[in-house]
């Protein structure tokens, strides 16, 4: 049987000692810029977009290295810094570079500049623009360390390091409200899932003296399957609150209150997949626990028609992408939990989906600039011809999610509707229904934004955007259009170290081999014929209307559970707040109170004690010596 | 008649010369007080410390090899060497406090040098025998007269303390115990500024420390009576044989535990501290808490482990007592402080409960495998040093910010004076900041390191409801230090206060302390190698 880490780490050595400097560039840069203060204004954003630049060329050279490897040496370990390491206790700071975690590094830095370089005309105008590259470095820092680390706890650090900066980032206009609220919520939602992380953290010290992968992995085979299975559904936890995975996922709608490239680094492309990340690492605790492994492949069809669900009621432009995103993610989480069989095709539509979701993301920003920051689609229509570049690189975008062949999309998200057909057919009936409601929303989106009349407000006159932004969206709409064709016949010989099975078909061409295919495709082109009847074929109302059946209303809802949250757990909590505040009033206040004068009534004493006197002083002693001399003759006594 | 016949014993005297070299430097310090101009004696005796004290640590490492300290550094462990002058064992354990020793009395000697805070003298009294405010102090004082005999009197102290720490025989212990305490009592009389308060805390330093002395002398005597042995190998001899009272026994241990506890500082022997502490000039004081403090703590592990090991059984509760009593004292009062300086005795008190929590613990972790590898994990001993040295560093590092802060040209000690400091001094407030982190022992510095070694050895020692206990008295004590904190940052400044520029040699102190307190925390593990591998009394 495969296992995760079958490949022992090769010592870092040449290029690879210089691989801290991944970390080390943006974080300077971050601290450089908030530290720097106003005298950064007028260049800091520049330093910031060379940060990630800079990290994603060392990034390149270490891809091009490995690729020149073996595979039985395609992973390095550089150990960057040693806190404790004597007797059993080892706690270092080490950075593992294999298959995985580059693609990964890739992606981040990749994407990520290309974010950054948009942001450079996105927030052009914002008087807090420093601080937002600042932050915006920070969470590049944090991401990378969370994909390098060779060891939960320092992954753990990057993972608390991305959940700052994501809610920095959502609530950086925190003159809204709404927008504090967000972030709020989301860091909040997220310490639940980090409680899993962190008792799995705790579970791992127990049981093997060590969090390191490899020391976990190979250690859980030994261990009981009761607490192995505790392991994974504590991951489990972990994953489901920062990929957004049901029932954890209802911070990612409000998470939209951030700037938009927030909304496409973070909340699409990077941090929402680390979820993915963790599941696929932890591939071999799944291997013990058979139960936790299911549960993740239900978690994951349960979000893919939730948030597919919520995509379709929405109105709200970025809320759609939204819905997509825990829908996309939740294909991924049923691809990690199919096994073995499935990791290849996880990480694959979560590169193709950090393209298209980013790009479609972008695009969205794109529209807003245009339209004065509008982001309800019934105030859009027939913008596809002000918008030429922004519409053929949505489009792009488009096409790749709803999985139209030789778009990237098409290949990643086959995969896994017929990897999970083959495990579990109801999952994999789910995920292709799925699959029709994507294609549904989506072309929703595309008509009710660039076709049809024009139902844009008074005074706004959409153009198209400045280079600086249309340049990474087309880039992206590169990524979306083509990465699928590329990195198919490769992704799964790459990713086999890492314990994924090759998939069968590997080449550029579709597989139409496979009814299954043919599947996908009909219940692709339903969902758009759908739509086009409903949206495309009608005029789009202004305002939206109310007789609508219950389906909608509860998507528009997100599903209800927000209220139910707040009713349920929150006014729980309340109640209970209340009562221990009556209680902290009545009770424990005027214990508090008594304690205090206690205290007091000590300090007194104390000071009367050490009033300066030797002779009291050394009456002391004497007492004191009298009572180590009872301590001994008591032991004696026993 | 008979003729005693007396063969010369033969004596490594490389073995010796870090404590040759401190004892003759000593001894030539008070040649130059008598024979070199007045004007130049400062610069001289200054310049002879520490000139002493470097050679003392290049005499200490260059012995390093032969105690298999550097193979241990690199991880092969050759086994452990001493080298037995009967009455004095030179082993690992006495190399390492003798280096702790001698890197922070120099840190301290350079604090007792600085002269440019105190506006172009040293913290020291110009007239030691004038009476406070009389005309002959007012005329010494405008002849700029100076007493440069601190720094031998530093020496002759350091010289005790490291005969103590190497001491195996009860009567050296005694002799040492007396010769490092001796020149305390006069530099603790010495302050410049509030004389009178100064020359009271050395008086009831002396008369307490005199009390304490007696006690440890007629414990060992005691022990003497009981064993028919001053040396620590025929003490322990006779409790593995059994023979003599056990009465005897124990009231010579008591004895020779309570004249030691007082030199660390332990409840109940610690109410001097407070008092000493802040009557002493602030250079002095910073000497007494950390060299005093390392002394006796070894001088106390070696007694008890070596000497009176066999008994272990009945003597542990005496230090789990004592260790509750002095880490909740030290905290809790410590909470209600208004004398910054007095906060500081307090914390040393408090720490000196977390170091009994090692001592109690005492878990011998090297074990000599057949093969003489030497097992990496930190015993007590091993812990407790790293303890010291964490401890040393950011006490240092305090007390040599303590002589800073100045209103009307003397010491600000009052709490309420420090107010705002940290915000109107940013580096000021950083060294506060990061030695008070230390001392509450956050994690990253080398505080926490010690917290956690110490703890550990405790717990795999057995003791792991003491440990709970102080994990939660070290919370309380967290307390103490933010409270200073708080203080520094979110108070507005008063006004009159102001944060001298150090000098050179202040500089030195700031920077070295701070670095230590963060190189070991930072990077602890070459540190706790080094000691693991050092760390066990080997038995004569």
């Amino acid at each position: 049987m495969l296992t995760l880490e079958t490949l022992v780490p090769t010592v870092a050595s040449g290029s690879f000692v210089w691989a801290w400097l991944l970390i080390a560039l943006p974080l300077g840069s971050a601290a450089l810029l908030l530290v720097a203060g106003k005298a950064a204004n007028a260049w800091g954003h520049w330093l910031a977009v060379l940060a990630p630049l800079a990290s994603f060329a060392l990034a390149l050279v270490y891809f091009i290295d490995l690729l020149g490897r073996p595979t039985a040496e395609r992973s390095v370990r550089d150990q960057v810094y040693s806190w404790i390491t004597t007797g059993g206790w080892d706690f270092s700071l080490a950075l593992q570079l294999d298959p995985l975690s580059l693609l990964f590094l890739l992606l981040v830095t990749g994407v990520g500049s290309l974010i950054h370089i948009y942001s450079l005309g996105y927030m052009a105008h914002d008087p807090n623009r420093r601080r937002f590259f600042a932050y915006l470095n920070l969470f590049i820092a944090a991401m990378l360390i969370l994909v390098l680390a060779d060891d939960y706890l320092v992954l753990f650090v990057g993972w608390e390091g991305v959940g700052l900066a994501s809610y920095l980032l959502i609530s950086f206009w925190q003159e809204r409200p709404s927008a504090a609220a967000a972030g709020k919520k989301a860091f909040i939602v997220n310490r639940v899932g980090d409680l899993g992380l962190l008792l799995a953290i705790f579970t791992c010290l127990a049981m093997f003296g060590s969090t390191k992968f490899t020391v976990v992995n190979a250690g859980v085979g030994q261990v009981s399957s009761g607490w192995a299975a505790f392991l994974g559904f504590m991951l489990l936890l972990a994953a489901c609150g920062k990929s957004a995975q049901v029932p954890l996922q209802t911070w990612l709608l409000d998470a939209m209150e951030g700037p938009t490239p927030v909304s496409a680094l973070i909340h699409a492309a990077t941090m929402v997949t680390a979820g993915v990340y963790l599941v696929v690492r932890s591939g071999a605790v799944y291997a013990q626990a058979p139960s936790a492994q299911l549960a993740v492949a239900i978690v994951g069809t349960v979000t893919l028609l939730v948030g597919a669900w919520i995509g379709c009621a929405k109105d709200d432009i970025k809320k759609v992408l939204a819905g997509s995103t825990m829908s996309q993610i939740g294909y991924m989480m049923l691809a990690a939990g199919i096994g073995p069989a499935g990791y290849a095709f996880a990480i694959f539509h979560l590169l193709t989906h950090g393209f298209f979701k980013a790009n479609m993301f972008l695009g969205a920003g794109s529209i807003m600039h245009a339209t004065d920051g509008d982001v309800d689609m019934r105030h859009y229509g027939g913008l596809a011809k002000v918008m030429r570049i922004t519409f053929v690189t949505f489009a792009a975008g488009y096409l790749a999610i709803i999985g139209l062949p030789f778009f990237s999309g098409a290949y990643s998200k086959d995969h896994i509707i017929e990897a999970a057909w083959e495990q579990q057919p109801v999952l994999g009936a789910l995920a292709l229904l799925g699959a029709g409601v994507t294609a549904f929303y989506m072309t929703r989106l595309m008509l009710m934004t660039f076709f049809g009349h024009k139902r844009w407000r008074e005074g706004v006159k959409p153009h198209e955007s400045p280079a600086v932004m249309w340049g990474p969206l087309v880039l992206l709409a590169l990524g979306s259009a083509g990465l699928g064709m590329v990195l198919n016949g490769w992704i799964g010989r790459w990713l086999e170290p890492i314990g994924a099975e090759a998939p069968a078909h590997a080449s550029w061409l579709p597989d139409f081999s496979n009814w299954l295919s043919f599947a996908v495709l009909g219940v692709v082109a339903v969902g758009v014929v759908i739509a086009w009847l409903v949206f495309g074929r009608r005029p789009v109302p202004d305002q939206p209307p109310q007789q609508v059946s219950p389906l909608t209303t509860i998507g528009r809802h997100d599903l209800y559970v927000d209220q139910a949250y707040v009713s349920g757990i929150a006014g729980g909590t309340y109640a209970l707040g209340n009562g221990l505040a009556r209680f902290d009033d009545r009770g424990l206040d005027k214990a508090v109170d008594g304690l205090g004068l206690g205290a007091q009534g000590a300090g007194w004493l104390a000071r009367r004690w050490q009033n300066g006197y030797v002779r009291s002083y050394g009456l002391t002693m004497l007492i004191g010596l009298l009572a180590v001399g009872v301590v001994l003759i008591l032991t004696q006594l026993v | 008649m008979i003729w005693l016949e007396f063969t010369a014993p033969a004596i490594d005297y490389a073995r010796l010369a870090p404590f040759i070299i401190v004892l003759g430097a000593a001894c030539l310090g008070v040649l130059v007080e008598a024979f070199v101009e007045r004007t130049w004696r400062h610069e001289v005796q200054t310049g002879l410390s520490v000139i002493a004290l470097l050679g003392a640590v290049v005499a200490v490492i260059a012995q390093w090899d032969s105690y298999g300290l550097a193979d241990s550094v690199a991880g092969s462990g050759a086994g452990l060497i001493g080298f037995d002058f009967g009455s004095v064992m030179i082993d690992g354990p006495t190399q390492i406090a003798w280096l702790t020793l001698l890197g922070f009395t120099l840190l301290s000697l350079l604090l007792f040098a600085e002269r440019s805070v105190h506006g172009g003298h040293s913290a020291f009294t110009s007239a030691a025998a004038a009476i406070p405010g009389s005309r002959s102090e007012a005329e010494a004082t405008s002849a700029q007269l100076e007493h440069a005999e601190v720094f031998p009197l530093a020496l002759f102290s350091l010289a005790g303390m490291m005969l103590l720490t190497a001491g195996q025989d009860l009567l050296v212990m005694f002799v040492a115990l007396e010769i490092l305490s001796l020149p305390l009592y006069v530099l603790a009389a010495l302050a410049r500024h509030r004389r009178l308060g100064s020359q009271e805390a050395a008086l009831k330093y002396f008369l307490l420390g005199a009390a304490a002395s007696g006690m440890f002398l007629f414990g060992a005597a005691l022990l003497f009576a009981y064993s028919g042995s001053f040396d620590l190998a025929g003490l322990a001899l006779a409790q593995t044989a059994g023979v003599g009272s056990d009465w005897l026994l124990i009231a010579g241990l008591a004895l020779v535990a309570a004249g030691l506890l007082f030199k660390i500082g332990a409840v109940p022997f610690h109410q001097w501290a407070p008092d000493v502490y802040q009557g002493a000039p602030t250079p002095v004081t910073g000497f007494m808490s950390v060299a005093t403090k390392v002394a006796a703590v070894f001088a106390l592990l070696r007694l008890f482990y070596v000497g009176l090991g066999p008994s272990w059984w009945t003597w542990r509760p005496v230090f789990v007592v004592a260790a509750i009593a002095t880490m909740a004292l030290g905290a809790v009062v410590g909470i209600v402080q208004s004398d910054v300086k007095r906060l500081l005795a307090y914390s040393s008190i408090t720490h000196a409960g977390f170091i009994l929590v090692g001592v109690a613990g005492a878990f011998t972790a090297v074990s000599l495998a057949a093969d003489g590898t030497i097992s990496h994990a930190l015993g007590s001993v091993a812990s407790i040093t790293t303890y010291l040295v964490a401890y040393g560093c950011a006490t240092l590092g305090c007390f040599a910010c303590v002589t800073l802060v100045q209103s009307q040209g003397r010491e600000a000690t009052d709490l309420a004076a420090w107010s705002g400091l940290g915000r109107s001094k940013p580096w000021f407030g950083a060294v506060m900041l990061i030695s008070l982190l230390s001392l509450a022992g956050i994690p990253l510095t080398a505080g926490f390191v010690g917290k956690l070694t110490v703890f550990v050895a405790a717990w795999r020692g057995g003791l792991w409801w003491l440990v709970l206990v102080a994990i939660v008295l070290s919370v309380v004590a967290v307390y103490v230090y933010f409270r200073l904190v708080a203080v520094l940052f979110f108070q507005p400044p008063r006004p009159g206060v102001e944060v001298k520029t150090p000098g050179p040699a202040t500089v030195v102190v700031l920077a070295l302390s701070v670095l230590g307190t963060l190189a070991f925390g930072l990077v602890p593990g070459p540190l706790t190698k080094l000691l693991a591998s050092v760390g066990a009394f080997l038995v004569p």
